[in-house]
């Protein structure tokens, strides 16, 4: 128990061994810094609070994005998982978009919308709606007829039955729509900023870029990793934890 | 007085329940017995409005319970919400009440998958008389339990039965268990045009 406890650590130092071995290999800032040599990047960026303005920017761009796709591809997965002909309607369009490349979408909203937040949060939704709702649709295909059966029986009201018997069976499938959401959500937010706006961890990306600064590149990404590992520890898991404590009682 | 009166039921065009009507009376309980496969779950489904593509006329009380083959609880809620939830205006005094009543005394923070077989068929007979309904259809809900525990179930639900008196009708293939609770005994036999009451 207590070694399994290690190994996620234990890789995590591999993966920062094999970081090191490359950095003295090339032995130049520009190409890949060593780990250490971005503490005193990162400190200059978060003492100047350069680093907070376009971590919260982003994080507002991610969140916004995340409850929007979560919430429409919820209810589009749910009507297309419990509607056949729903779903004969819709499953083209979900190919469609499933299939649409991300940065298509995303210049789409750009040149109709405009360089706006709305267009930037629109692009990210529409990249993930079709995501969320596959992997919903599923669970409403494995929702039980008899507790559906039961509900109708002892009249239950829409709200009770979406609260008692519909969301808990959907639960695994919400969790790992969130998980494979947020992470897949806030690489297309950078890619938007970078594309498109004057603030973010991606627009700082690109600026970086432009000054081919790897350090500052990897200072800027690592702080919004740290952000989603914390979301991971401190939203996601215990969510899980919570949705599944009947099956570990 | 709960009339059910079916010209037919067909799945997928082939026919499963023929022309079939009876009554019960406010407090009569009858068995349904039959060959397995004849259409008997079919006809409780009906009865209950679950199944409602049929041809004929179903009048029943808005209070109903169902007692499935299948305790069919929410296995993600305690023992207490089970009986509540499908019953909202219940108090959860009352409920803790109907469970004590069930033999389920002191189990109310448990989740279902905490009990015994014995005991969620027990606690689904509770969630079924906590609304204290008009009409209780069961369908085999004594079925897969061991011959203690089936007595056990059986006399409890006599004794629900004889102080809530909800019209009655169950599905049985035991005799001793239909001649025990039923005041009549309904047999569904299979027809080519569908199954019939013999």
């Amino acid at each position: 128990m207590q070694a399994t406890r290690l190994i996620p650590f234990l890789s995590l130092a591999g993966l920062l061994s094999l970081w090191v071995v490359a950095a003295v290999l090339t032995d130049d800032i520009q190409i890949l810094p060593k780990p250490w040599q971005l503490g005193p990047l990162f400190l200059q960026e978060a003492s100047s609070g350069e680093l907070w303005t376009h971590l919260f920017a982003t994080i507002v761009r991610v969140l916004w994005a995340f409850g929007l796709a979560m919430t429409l591809g919820t209810i589009l997965g749910l009507v297309m998982g419990r509607s056949a002909r729903t779903n004969a309607w819709l499953d083209p369009w979900l190919v469609v978009f499933l299939n649409l490349p991300a940065l298509v979408l995303i210049v789409l909203c750009y040149l109709w919308i405009g360089l706006t937040e709305a267009a930037a949060i629109t692009a990210v939704t529409l990249n993930k709606v079709p995501n969320v709702a596959v992997v919903i649709r599923e669970g409403a295909r494995a929702l039980d007829p008899d507790l559906d059966a039961m509900a109708r029986v002892y009249r239950m009201s829409w709200r009770a039955q979406m609260q008692h018997v519909i969301f808990p069976q959907l639960a695994p499938f919400i969790a790992a729509a969130a998980r494979s959401g947020v992470a897949v959500i806030w690489k297309i937010v950078l890619v938007v900023e970078f594309l498109g706006r004057s603030s973010g961890i991606g627009f700082q990306i690109h600026l970086y870029f432009q000054l081919f600064d790897v350090a500052m590149v990897l200072v800027y990404a690592f702080s919004f990793i740290c952000v989603m590992l914390l979301v991971e520890w401190l939203l996601l898991q215990p969510f899980e934890r919570h949705a599944r404590r009947w099956r570990d009682a | 007085m709960i009339r059910v009166d079916i010209t037919s039921k067909r799945f997928a065009g082939i026919p499963v329940l023929g022309a079939i009507r009876f009554e019960i009376a406010p407090g009569e309980t009858l068995a349904l017995v039959g060959p397995s496969g004849v259409g008997k779950s079919t006809l409780l489904r009906i009865l209950a409005g679950i199944d409602a593509a049929f041809d004929g006329r179903i009048e029943r009380p808005d209070s109903l319970a169902f007692v499935f083959q299948e305790p069919t609880l929410l296995p993600w809620r305690s023992v207490l919400q089970n009986v509540l939830l499908p019953h909202p205006q219940l108090s959860p005094q009352r409920a803790r009440e109907m469970l004590a009543q069930s033999g389920l005394e002191g189990k109310d923070d448990l989740f279902p998958r905490q009990l015994s077989l014995g005991q969620q068929r027990r606690l689904s007979l509770a969630r079924a008389f906590a609304g204290a309904p008009d009409l209780l259809i069961m369908d085999e809900p004594f079925v897969s339990l061991d011959e203690d525990t089936a007595d056990r179930m059986l006399t409890l639900t006599e004794e629900l039965i004889a102080r809530h008196r909800p019209a009655t009708l169950f599905v049985t293939h035991d005799m001793r268990e239909a001649d025990r609770l039923a005041d009549r005994i309904l047999r569904l036999d299979a027809r080519a045009d569908g199954a019939r009451l013999a």
